[in-house]
């Protein structure tokens, strides 16, 4: 058994328990306003991970030291990075708006919040004013982690199975609508690559440049390839091939 | 209280004076920091014997002020702030990452029970029930500092490596967790001090009759995830042949591009750090802590007392070698290469051999006979399926002179196949007409 689990299973708030509270609950609540009031989109998911954070210290104080660190493990590691990722490949950029759209919505939504607010915690604290916290010594008498494991192994093993299940279809659908695979069939390899590009009709060699070995400087005319023909692929596909012909290019006698 | 011979447990915990605890503090910090100073020294040496150069060999018996020196001048170079970085955020960046790396310390078993001054204390900072996670907790919150650094330089390159070192992390940690999930179900426990004190004692075996003690190192037992965990935390602190996040032939220098002076020197210290700490957590988990390998515990007083402190850091100095041994020898992986490794081949890996474990345990406690049916029978179905699975055939590849009989017209012209070079004709008239050189010596050689 733990210090820590010792120190809250007791029942009464000890000492240290009280100071690690009022040092981390402002701290908590200053996260969780940053995270509204911040312009910036990468800022508001740091102010959450400070509130996440302490409330995984909150959790440990209160003998659960398991919870406490799967909510810094799966919580702040690894749903809030999912979160900056997508924010960082939005770019860094993107901040709020100063513009309202609904005239006064600010001051209404901060009225109203406080208001929530303070129904919220006048209704917990007269529900639990005077409450003594029992059965947490027994809850964790094997141990916090054994406790918790034979719980979710007996008790709740279907309710633990279906959620599993439930998240497992959401990942996999996602994929499945996000994910574009090609068939084996449809990849060409590197020798299947080469071999097209030998296969009569492809010339292998790099394009020739327009106006090589031409006769005008003009972007239609086409250019020569090495055995003298000439090469379509050398003008833009918008322009016909023009290639004077002797009659053309011979004095016409009107340059007197 | 318990006696010096036996190992820590969890309730020898929380019974140190003040002084003690602040000792342990400063010998775990002091020890991430020398961890760092001499672990880039042994790299650069280890790398530079790999590669046939010296090394640095310069500053103090045998270069090893060289890092020192190194440190005293990135605190003197200039601390350039990018105009478009964002300010606090590049700043607070590479403290996240050293507090992390160094935080995970204090959860590392360096001994057993010592004496200190009259006090029994065990040779490890604290120990929680749930110690594993908070070096995992650690060690997740680290990346915030590649990932902050890499996002506040406001440049391109350093925003790559933050999103690659993000995506790096959330694909390994996967099977980083799966791999010592393994353990947690041999030793039954998440402390770190009780999971090396589960490996100290060998388990026996009872082969026909004779008993055979078997190593309690959970490397051997449990080898498969031992590999995955070693792969995994390679991913986990950003080494070759992972360390895609700075990969300087793609990225420059990645997240740390924009990073100068001890900012920089920050998050060189953090690197390093995270690999001795995490070499010493694999040393705990899997390598029997500071239990003494095998032929020196022929002595008795060998796991007792200080002298554990050794193997401890020697088997963790084994494991720093490794790491600079693979920097020294594979090439960077791919992107997708690397991610396709993850979670296509060490997740599903991982989460095979935990199945395979717990069926092996639900069947320890059978009697003999039908603990041979539950082996025999899936093991015997494995075997026939794998002996009656229709072999894919092939279509006969056609012969190279096939396949150019039926290219069509018109192809690319082809060197002859033989690469023969037909003899000139002018050369078989000269040999033709020349009289032969030995022509009388021949007859002689016949009258004889």
């Amino acid at each position: 058994m733990n210090t820590s689990t010792l120190l809250a299973a007791s029942g009464a708030v000890s000492g240290g328990e009280a100071v690690t509270f009022w040092i981390l609950a402002p701290v908590a609540l200053a996260g969780a306003i940053g995270m509204v009031a911040a312009r910036n989109a990468v800022h508001s998911a740091l102010w959450l991970v400070l509130t996440m954070l302490s409330l995984g210290v909150f959790y440990v104080l209160q003998a659960g030291p398991f919870i406490g660190m799967v909510q810094i493990i799966v919580y702040t590691g690894a749903i809030m990075m999912l979160f900056l990722f997508v924010l960082m490949l939005v770019g860094r950029e993107a901040s709020d708006s100063l513009i309202e759209v609904l005239r006064g919505q600010r001051i209404a939504a901060i009225g109203l919040g406080l208001g929530f607010a303070g129904l919220l915690g006048s209704g917990v604290y007269r529900a639990t004013q005077g409450s003594i916290p029992v059965g947490l010594e027994q809850a964790n008498s094997g141990g916090n982690v054994e406790g918790i494991a034979r719980l979710l192994f007996t008790d709740y093993v279907f309710a633990f199975e279906l959620t599993a299940a439930l998240l497992i279809t959401a990942t996999i659908g996602g994929m499945i609508l996000a994910h574009v695979e090609r068939r084996k069939e449809d990849k060409r390899d590197q020798v299947a690559t080469m071999k097209a590009r030998f296969a009569p009709g492809n010339y292998p060699g790099p394009k020739p440049g327009p106006g090589v070995f031409a006769t005008s400087s003009s972007v239609a005319t086409p250019a020569r390839l090495p055995d003298g023909r000439l090469s379509d692929r050398s003008t833009p596909d918008i322009l016909p091939v023009r290639e004077l012909t002797a009659e053309e290019t011979t004095l016409k006698g009107t340059e007197k | 209280m318990i006696s010096l011979a036996q190992p820590p447990s969890l309730s020898d915990f929380g019974h140190d004076p003040w002084w003690l605890i602040l000792g342990k503090i400063v010998f775990a910090f002091v020890v991430a920091l020398l961890g760092t100073l001499l672990g880039v020294w042994f790299e650069r040496r280890v790398v530079g014997f790999m590669q046939v150069r010296p090394g640095p060999n310069q500053l103090g018996p045998f270069g090893l002020l060289q890092t020192l020196a190194d440190g005293l001048k990135m605190a003197f170079k200039e601390d350039i702030l990018p105009r478009s970085a964002d300010k606090v955020v590049y700043f607070f960046a590479p403290a996240i990452s050293v507090i992390c790396a160094v935080t995970a310390l204090s959860v590392i078993p360096f001994g057993p029970m010592v004496s200190v001054f009259g006090h029994q204390t065990p040779l490890q900072v604290t120990d929680v029930p749930v110690a594993v996670l908070v070096v995992l907790a650690c060690s997740s919150m680290a990346v915030y500092g590649i990932v902050l650094a890499g996002w506040a330089s406001g440049s391109t390159y350093p925003l790559l490596g933050g999103l690659r070192s993000a995506a790096q992390l959330i694909s390994y940690e996967v099977a980083l967790g799966l791999s010592i999930v393994a353990v947690f179900m041999l030793a039954g426990t998440m402390s770190t001090s009780e999971i090396v004190a589960a490996q100290g004692d060998g388990t026996q075996l009872s082969l026909f009759g004779f008993d055979i003690p078997a190593p309690g190192w959970y490397a051997l037992l449990l080898f498969p995830s031992f590999i995955v965990f070693f792969i995994s935390i390679v991913g986990e602190t950003n080494r070759p042949p992972f360390d895609l996040p700075e990969a300087e032939s793609e990225l420059v220098a990645g997240f740390m591009t924009e990073y100068s002076s001890l900012k920089f020197a920050l998050i060189m210290l953090s690197e390093y750090v995270a690999m001795v700490t995490m070499s010493a957590f694999t040393v705990t988990l899997f390598l029997g802590g500071w239990h003494a390998p095998w032929p020196i515990t022929v002595w008795s007083g060998a796991n007792s007392g200080w002298w554990p402190l050794l193997w401890f850091f020697g088997k963790v100095i084994l494991l720093v070698f490794v790491f600079v041994w693979l920097r020294g020898t594979l090439p960077r992986l791919r992107y997708d290469q690397f991610m396709r490794l993850g979670w296509k081949v060490l997740i599903p890996i991982s989460l095979v051999w935990i199945v395979i474990l717990a069926g092996l345990r639900t069947i320890d406690d059978w009697d003999t006979q039908s603990r041979l049916y539950a082996i025999g029978v899936p093991a015997g179905l494995v075997l026939l399926a794998a002996l009656f699975w229709p072999s894919r055939k092939s279509a006969p590849k056609p012969s190279l002179a096939e396949q150019v009989d039926n290219r069509p017209q018109g192809s690319f012209p082809l060197p002859p196949l033989d690469l023969q070079v037909p003899p000139s004709p002018r050369t078989r008239r000269m040999v033709a007409e020349r009289e032969p050189a030995n022509a009388p010596a021949g007859q002689d050689s016949e009258e004889v």
